[in-house]
């Protein structure tokens, strides 16, 4: 015997969690407070593993810090900052009270900041780990900086939104790392491939935001502080990785262009930022004799590796570099009825030119009347005046191509056509999903198939058919043979009566000759192995049982799902073609 | 002589007053009629000396006529003495000195008028006499007289201080016509005179005034140095902090990157980035293909449900052109869920099962290779009429017995399914049970609270009268423990069926169980309270006893081990195995199932099981799908290793009645056959 009792709760997971208002005490924060240093620090509750004995023997709910990431916070400079400022809106509201207006001048004037370059630093510790996490960074900077200047943020804070977003955009044009576009109901999605990372964000169409009431936006502005610093970042990094100037300048040529049309600007800083958000002209770099020099390729044969392999790695870069290029050459104007910085951005990021009317926005190159215009992109059933010498095309056409990295047919983008279903390229479908004939269509124009869209349009049908036949079979396999052992057995029975029934009718014994079933057997095969395979189930442990019935299920609704996409299209097209009929019969 | 031009200015202005007044009062008058004529006799001062003598000899005329007309002249001729005349000055201050006697001013001062209006009088005149107020006995008549002949009617107004009449002259009515409209009253006023600047933007080299500075502009201020003293002193104490550099340090970037350290230790094991968030697909372009958009039936479900059990977090739109493409109304919404779940989410790393489904299914040896065993059902037992609750095969292989809910116990031959012998027993036979051993042929049935032995006379007449001598050959019964079993023979009608024994138990029996040997036999009666739940009754000496005298749990099933003096016993949650010789529980067997329901044991007598064994390494189990699963065991010597067992058959063929399907499966003892009987009232062999 002997030794104390232990006391519960004094060690193992118990002492491994703080709750998150004792956290809050040990760090002397009121709540606010904790939330922004959270935010910035990037520190998360907790889900221990037996909350019970976490909770001290307690079920009440509550929200569980790792006690280790609170001690880290408990020496963070930014806390003293915290509480600086709690002092000084103290001071502060005792000047207001006492109206000693020199006082509240003064006070305003030393008011307490805070730098978080440590706190970036501390979080990201390589620059990789940083462009990792800049996706939300990216979305955030993007949305507050289509604020309207009122009251809900900062002005300064928006303004430097909109610095930093056109920053990246220019970046992003310079070194042509865009991949993806994609325009949803949300907004317009972009992915671009950055030193390896594939980065997406999305950019909200461009209306005025009808503003939530149960949106805290205190929180929000917490993160984007923290977002706004790094994106800084990350962009002079990136400037200065392709020898740009970083905060960045245009080109003399362009800088010349400027001086030209700025008297319509008051401000030449405005002018300045404007000139660079319009895209239209490339940047200065430190080194002024900036081609671009293609650097080809190294070779270095990996053991591990095959041919095969390298060639189609090979392969895939000639293609990239394709796509790099697709719309160099081409001339495109914007009417003014289409998102310009959008559109301008897509065509810069693949090396064409672009244009707009001068009246939409400063930075326009040439005019309407340019007889070189290749592309002219509309979004109106008409235009009055329609020059020869060049293509009517509808917005969707330039995103569509980048997805595709081709210069699709422009016949179906035409003005007034209807155009065809825009299609995610962030979906790669696996073998049993449903992809829509559409896409088919693109890839057979990918791999160079270039017969006639009516028959290719047939044929897609025809194989769509027979993948959905393939499903459905797939689907009912496991029901059929169930069935067919059903049946069988039911038909053995209807012998055995018949022969009991004869039997019993002894008198008559008559003796017929038997017939030769015929049977089949591969079938005979095939059922014996699901035979097999179902006693093999009944056979798993329990706990295998429940993971695979989980996912066969999973599967079974995945094919469900499919199956009905494709019946949903056939109905459609189905009900489209009888339309056609109707009409032509008329 | 400073007095006496103001004296004389106020005869003027109101006759009748103090002198102490007179300077205030004279200058409000002043004011009233040309207030700014004053001020510019001022400036006339500054600006020439001679001007000034001319005033000090006669303040009266201050410069011009007008003015004088303008104030003094009120009633001069209707005025007894005739106090002032118009233009002439010297005259003027002679008549005023003469005429100071008769001078009526009155000297109430500014008192109103009415406080005298119930007096005779309305004031005092220098003297002190008082001044009485002019006799008015005009009547309405008079005036209306006076009104039609005097011309000047129109211009006559009443003194309020003397009670007099005076007649406005010219100049009066026109000053006082200039001032209803608001016009100055000094005829030569400009009132759009151009402004001199003192304090223009032009430097002038003279001071604007002659003033000396004042002393106090050359002497530090004390109150001054008292505040800075003040600041001084907050500073050196660090209270004030001195202004800071302005420097902007949102937006003022460098690389942070620059010093980096790819193989610095990473402090934050725990640290999870988090997700990305999910990429879109086709269903949320602005312009899906037609298959994604919603039916009307999946946008009725989609916003009947609940948002967080809802697929998709939107209603998929089509727009023909991007023009008409609105903004998303909840944008903010999901960012800020977004930045929510950024900090508020706990992260956890979820292992992904990534395995093929297949590799889950165990590999067994093929079914073929573990034949043979029943595969077909070749033949039905037909004849009972309620489901049949037991079956049991004797022991040579050749007989099969059944007992069903019609009352009824039936003996069949197992090769032509015919049914030889039919024992009415008069209530529904839960348990049949053959005689393992294969020297005597007896059978026993549980119905009730009885437990029957009958002697169905299937054999030849070694084994018939070995039985005999079995049921024969007890010696006087003793009588029980207990009261409550009776042992009876059977006489007449039930003795010619063959029924040789009855043990009448207190409770219904549910199962009966032979010993290996033939001679015990146990039978069940399940029950929560009691601990009367198991009897073993000796056929040989008709002697029953109760093995436990405590309550382990309701009792499912017995059986005895077939080669070693063991007794087993299933309560719901475990089975336990007793030594029968030195009475004593040897083991208890938990089992991971919630209900126990049947138990078998392994003819080798090391393996216990659910279900039924037999000689071959075979057993089955009924269900009430109306299936038998037939399963292929291999048992190992060494015990350590688990039983190996295959399913190899599923056998169908019994109807489910009532929710019941197979109620009882047996083995023959010799063939791979089984029987399983059903709640279709029907016994079929598969073989």
């Amino acid at each position: 015997m002997g030794g104390t009792q232990k006391k519960k709760f004094e060690r193992g997971s118990a002492t491994n969690y703080i709750t998150r208002n004792r956290a809050r005490k040990k760090l002397q924060l009121s709540l606010p407070d904790f939330r922004r240093l959270c935010i910035l620090k990037g520190i998360y509750p907790h889900e221990p593993k037996h909350k019970k004995k976490v909770n001290k023997g307690s079920t009440a709910p509550r929200t569980f810090y790792l006690l280790k990431d609170i001690r880290f916070l408990l020496h963070e400079p930014i806390v003293g900052k915290f509480r600086e400022y709690k002092i000084f809106v103290r001071k502060l509201k005792r000047a207001y009270g006492k109206t000693e207006w020199s006082a509240v001048e003064r006070l305003r004037e030393n008011k307490p900041t805070y730098k978080l370059d440590h706190i970036i630093k501390e979080r990201y510790p390589t620059f990789i780990d940083a462009l990792r996490d800049i996706d939300d960074a990216l979305c955030m900077c993007f949305l507050f900086s289509t604020f309207a200047r009122t009251g809900k943020c900062h002005v300064q804070t928006i303004q430097l939104c909109r610095r930093l977003t056109v920053e990246w955009m220019n970046f992003v044009v310079t070194s042509r790392a865009l991949r993806k576009v994609f325009i949803s109901i949300k907004g317009i999605y972009y992915q671009a491939e950055v030193m390896g990372q594939l980065i997406t964000w999305l950019v909200p169409f461009q209306f005025s935001h009808d503003h939530p009431t149960d949106v805290d936006y205190r929180v929000m502005a917490t993160f984007t502080e923290m977002y706004t610093t790094l994106l800084g970042f990350v962009n002079f990094r990136l400037y200065h990785s392709l020898n740009l100037l970083y905060p960045p300048k245009l080109d003399s040529k362009a800088e010349s262009e400027l001086k030209e049309d700025s008297e319509d600007y008051a401000m030449d800083s405005e002018s300045y930022l404007e000139k660079l958000s319009a895209l239209s002209s490339s940047l200065a770099r430190v080194v002024s004799s900036a081609e671009d020099e293609e650097a080809e390729l190294d070779q270095f044969p990996v053991e591990g590796e095959n041919v095969e392999m390298m060639e189609a790695r090979e392969k895939e870069q000639r293609q990239l570099e394709a796509q790099k290029k697709m719309f160099e050459g081409l001339k495109f104007f914007l009417n003014r009825e289409v998102p310009r910085e959008s559109l301008a951005f897509v065509i810069r990021c693949f090396g064409g030119e672009v244009s707009w009317d001068k009246s939409v926005c400063i930075g326009a190159t040439y005019e309407m009347n340019d007889e070189t215009i290749t592309h002219h992109v509309v979004d109106r059933p008409n235009v009055d005046k329609q020059y020869i010498n060049r293509y009517y095309i509808q917005p969707q056409w330039v995103y569509d191509c980048v997805n595709a990295k081709m210069l699709l047919p422009v016949e179906d983008y035409f003005i007034g056509v209807t155009l065809p279903p825009h299609l995610s390229p962030f979906v790669e479908e696996k073998e049993g999903d449903y992809v829509p004939p559409e896409k088919l269509k693109i890839m057979a124009l990918q791999r160079g198939e270039k017969s006639v869209e009516q028959q290719e349009d047939d044929e897609d049908d025809d194989e769509d058919d027979e993948e959905e036949d393939e499903d459905e079979e797939e689907e009912e396999e496991d029901d059929n043979d169930d069935d067919n052992a059903d049946e069988e057995e039911e038909a053995e029975e209807k012998n055995l009566k018949k022969m009991e029934e004869q039997r019993s009718k002894s008198l008559q014994v008559k003796v017929t000759p038997g017939k030769v079933k015929a049977e089949n057997p591969a079938r005979l095969e095939q059922e014996e192995k699901a035979e097999e395979k179902r006693l093999a189930i009944m056979m798993m442990k329990k706990k295998e049982k429940y993971l695979y019935d989980k996912i066969m299920f999973g599967k079974k609704r995945k094919v469900r799902e499919a199956n009905k996409l494709a019946a949903k299209r056939k109905a459609h097209d189905d009900a489209e073609k009888a339309k056609k009929k109707k009409k032509t019969k008329k | 002589m400073d007095l006496f031009p103001f004296q004389i200015f106020s005869f003027n202005a109101k006759p009748g007053k103090e002198d102490e007044d007179d300077e205030d009062l004279s200058d409000s008058e002043d004011s009233v009629f040309s207030g700014l004529e004053d001020s510019g006799s001022d400036d006339e001062e500054d600006e020439d000396d001679e001007e000034i003598e001319q005033q000090e000899d006669g303040r009266v005329n201050v410069g011009d006529e007008q003015q004088e007309d303008g104030r003094v002249n009120v009633g001069d001729e209707q005025q007894e003495d005739g106090r002032v005349n118009v233009g002439d000055e010297h005259q003027d201050e002679y008549e005023q000195d003469s005429s100071d006697e008769e001078d009526i001013r009155n000297t109430v001062g500014n008192v109103p008028m009415e406080w005298y209006k119930d007096f005779p009088h309305i004031g005092y005149n220098l003297d002190g006499k008082k001044i009485y107020k002019p006799i008015r006995n005009k009547d309405e008549l008079d005036d209306f007289l006076e009104k039609m002949e005097n011309p000047d009617y129109w211009r006559t107004v009443q003194d309020g201080q003397t009670g007099r009449d005076l007649v406005l002259s010219d100049e009066q009515v026109a000053l006082v016509n200039r001032l209803q409209r608001g016009q100055f009253g000094d005829l030569n006023f400009n009132e759009h005179q151009p402004a001199v600047e003192f304090f223009s933007s032009e430097l002038m080299i003279h001071p604007v005034t002659n003033r000396p500075a004042d002393k106090r502009s050359f002497i530090p201020s004390l109150l001054e140095k008292q505040k800075v003293s003040k600041l001084v002193h907050a500073i050196k104490m660090g209270w004030i902090k001195p202004r800071r550099v302005e420097e902007d340090s949102r937006g003022r970037y460098y690389d942070l990157w620059a010093s980096e350290d790819p193989s610095s230790p990473v402090r934050h094991r725990m640290h999870l980035p988090a997700p990305k968030i999910r990429l879109p697909g086709h269903e949320e372009s602005y312009n899906p293909p037609p298959e994604y958009l919603f039916t009307e039936e999946e946008k009725a479900l989609w916003e009947q449900q609940d948002p967080s059990d809802r697929k998709l977090p939107f209603v998929p739109r089509r727009f023909s052109t991007l023009r008409q493409v609105p903004a998303f109304p909840r944008f903010i919404h999901e960012r800020f869920e977004r930045c929510l779940d950024l900090y508020l989410c706990p992260r956890q790393r979820k292992m992904r099962v990534n395995v093929n489904p297949e590799d889950l299914i165990p590999k067994l040896p093929k079914p073929r290779d573990l034949q043979p065993f029943p595969t077909t059902q070749s033949l039905v037992y037909r004849g009972h009429s309620g489901l049949i609750r037991s079956i049991s095969v004797s022991p040579t292989g050749q007989w099969l017995a059944s007992g069903s809910d019609d009352g009824s116990i039936r003996l069949w031959e197992v090769c032509s399914s015919r049914c030889l012998k039919t024992v009415q027993v008069g209530g529904a036979v839960k348990s049949v049970a053959w005689n393992p051993n294969p020297a005597v042929c007896l059978l026993a049935a549980a119905l009730d609270t009885l437990v029957l032995v009958l002697s169905p006379g299937l054999a030849d007449k070694q084994v018939l009268s070995s039985s005999e001598r079995l049921l024969g050959g007890h010696q006087e019964a003793e009588p029980a423990e207990g009261a409550e079993l009776v042992w009876c023979e059977t006489e007449g009608e039930e003795l010619r069926q063959g029924v040789r024994l009855k043990i009448r138990h207190p409770k219904a029996v549910q199962q009966v169980a032979w010993h290996a040997k033939g001679d015990y036999l146990a039978s069940v009666m399940p029950d929560h309270s009691s601990h009367q739940q198991v009897f073993v009754h000796q056929l040989s000496r008709r002697r029953s006893q109760n093995p436990f005298r405590r309550n382990k749990g309701l009792v499912q099933r017995v059986s005895f081990h077939p080669v070693r003096p063991y007794f087993l016993v299933a309560t719901q949650r475990s089975v336990r195995i007793y030594n029968l010789l030195k009475q004593e529980m040897t083991k208890k067997l938990q089992a991971n199932s919630k209900w126990i329901s049947s138990l078998a044991v392994h003819p080798g007598g090391d393996h216990v099981i659910c279900g039924s064994y037999d000689f071959y390494p075979l057993f089955a189990s009924a269900s009430d799908d109306g299936s038998v699963i037939v399963c292929h065991a291999t048992v190992y010597n060494d015990l350590l290793q688990n039983p190996l067992i295959v399913p190899v058959k599923v056998l169908r063929g019994h109807a489910i009645t009532r929710d019941l399907g197979v109620l009882d499966v047996t083995f023959h003892p010799t063939q791979p056959w089984i029987f399983s009987s059903g709640a279709d009232a029907t016994i079929r062999l598969f073989t």
